[in-house]
């Protein structure tokens, strides 16, 4: 039996397979239709320090292989998560419960990651530093190298476990970004957030999102995540999590294949709540029939 | 407190389609979960499709014989997809989702079941378990004209059917609010239909002090409450997943300005 365990700067998961931040809410929603506990673990959504009511509707439109939204991180704050939610999903999952952390400001960051640091079962959190749906902060701090390396010293300070930092792929270079929080000392870098488009309802001469721009995911962003991972897989030297419209083992393995130490499933829940289930059961598989010893053994092979 | 029945996704089998024009009924047969309620939804998965991706939100029209009947307004490529579908082609569905009408339990509740265009669909299921209960609703259709009224046969099994169409071919003349349906008391009301339509039903109702229960179609991505894509703003909780919070709701609960 080969094993799927990785190792994310310190954080141990079971297999490789998370789901991605405000795809999958707190993994209640989806548990009547998929086994959460097959999976490495759950990123919940995008919270932050206060609730937030989010962007008007509307928040989506379908587009040609995948979705926009605009959602911009509605929850209802850390403390409603620390109080209501935590204590229910960490007695109901055994799988790894990874924070989404969004804010404004650095101290909206440091604090959020404070309140969360006591809670035994949250081992890790990842840094949202490029939500491109709201107006202040998230992605303006991560489309800079200055940006991004100010919030990962200030959040380093603040959380002692496991930090990965969530890039956006709306950057010049990705490479700069990620060698940036590395050298800030974030453990792990996740990439990509959403890539900024836009659609209009040209009968209606309007556009599409309450917001006009939002944020493109699903199969249509595969291959610039798969090369930016790739990139940024050979420039740092901390583990990369890849994400970006994977819908299967095949598509997984492709990230792995890039440099990919894990993986997160995000909008392809959405049509298929399986997905992630399948793609850890597929990773199995696929170790079995080319006699792989561990996952690691094909990662960064390209 | 009422528990959510547990949503299952598995495959069904077009057993049989009635095309009507725009529109399409289809009888679904497959392994139907137990406890589907009223004015809740399934989410249909359109595969292998060149032009759309996610999921279809569709009302559950009926449940009977062991069937689920989906009614589909060609609006799309996506619902094109299924209004064209033949006997015995498979599709993956999710379901059920969302929270339906309220169901009364006195026997001398009196009902108005207000519908037009493709918002008929929950409200037959609602008028057959209401019949089943021991109610018999009063049930307004709106149509443009005569061959567009959708299920009559259906509806006039479950409830005393009243019909207005725009150009008067059948029914009385002009919109459902105009209907002598409304002559009568009601101790409350159900609609599904247009946005203005379902406005103007609210409107009568606030007006006569009726509870009434609109059941919203916003663009939704999971279904399942997860994405926060189908938010609607309510009074007392702001925004809310029209996919689980409803997709009916009191309009007492909305921020409607009526």
């Amino acid at each position: 039996m080969a094993t799927l365990n990785v190792n994310i700067g310190g954080l141990e998961l079971a297999n490789p397979v998370l789901t991605a931040s405000g795809t999958f809410g707190y993994g209640e929603e989806f548990a009547d239709l998929t086994d959460i506990n097959a999976l490495g673990g759950i990123i919940v959504k995008g919270t932050t320090l206060a609730p937030r009511q989010g962007n008007p509707a509307p928040r989506m439109a379908e587009t040609p292989s995948g979705m926009l939204n605009a959602v911009g991180l509605q929850n209802k704050g850390v403390d409603y998560f620390i109080e209501h939610i935590y204590p229910r999903i960490a007695e109901r999952f055994s799988s790894e419960i990874i924070v989404n952390v969004a804010g404004s400001t650095i101290d909206d960051y440091t604090e959020v990651c404070r309140r969360l640091a006591p809670l035994p079962r949250i081992r890790a959190v990842e840094i949202n530093i490029s939500c491109p749906n709201v107006k202040q902060g998230g992605m303006a701090f991560g489309t800079t190298t200055d940006g991004a390396a100010e919030v990962t010293r200030a959040v380093r300070a603040a959380w002692p476990k496991t930090l990965i930092m969530k890039l956006s792929p709306n950057v010049t270079s990705i490479v700069d970004i990620a060698k940036a929080v590395e050298a800030e000392g974030a453990d792990s870098v996740s990439l990509i957030n959403t890539l900024m488009g836009m659609a209009i309802d040209v009968k209606r001469r309007r556009p599409m999102l309450s917001t006009i721009t939002g944020g493109l995911s699903g199969p249509a962003v595969k291959p610039v995540a798969v090369r930016m991972v790739w990139q940024v897989a050979k420039a740092v030297g901390i583990p990369v999590i890849g994400l970006g419209g994977i819908s299967d083992t095949n598509d997984a393995l492709e990230f792995i294949m890039a440099g990919a130490t894990a993986i997160e499933v995000g909008t392809a829940g959405f049509v298929n709540p399986r997905a992630a289930e399948e793609i850890a059961l597929g990773l199995a598989a696929y170790c079995e029939e080319n006699g792989l010893k561990s996952i690691s053994e094909i990662r960064g092979i390209i | 407190m009422e528990v959510d029945a547990k949503k299952v996704m598995r495959d069904f089998a077009v057993a049989d389609v009635r095309p009507m024009g725009t529109y399409a009924l289809l009888e679904m047969e497959g392994d139907l979960p137990e406890g589907i309620m009223p004015g809740q939804f399934v989410q249909i998965e359109i595969a292998d499709s060149k032009t759309t991706y996610l999921r279809r939100p569709i009302s559950i029209c009926n449940v009977e014989n062991g069937r689920l009947w989906l009614l589909v307004r060609d609006a799309g490529a996506g619902t094109h997809k299924l209004v064209e579908a033949r006997k015995g082609d498979r599709f993956n569905i999710i379901m059920p989702l969302g929270h339906g009408f309220t169901v009364p339990a006195g026997k001398d509740t009196r009902i108005l079941l207000a519908g037009g265009g493709v918002g008929v669909a929950p409200l037959l299921y609602l008028a057959k378990t209401l019949h089943d209960g021991g109610i018999c609703p009063d049930i307004v259709l709106g149509a443009r004209s005569k061959a567009d009224v959708l299920l009559r046969e259906e509806f006039e099994r479950y409830g005393r059917l009243h019909i207005s169409t725009d150009d008067g071919s059948d029914g009385t003349p002009g919109l459902i609010t105009a209907n002598p349906a409304w002559d009568k008391e009601f101790d409350a009301v159900a609609v599904c239909g247009p946005t203005p339509m379902m406005r103007a039903v609210a409107s009568i109702c606030a007006g006569r002090g009726i509870p009434c229960e609109v059941s919203l179609e916003n663009m939704m991505a999971c279904g399942l409450g997860a994405c926060l894509c189908c938010v609607e703003d309510t009074k007392d909780k702001g925004n809310v997943c029209v996919c689980t919070d409803g997709p009916v709701f009191n309009i007492n609960k909305l921020k409607w300005q009526l």
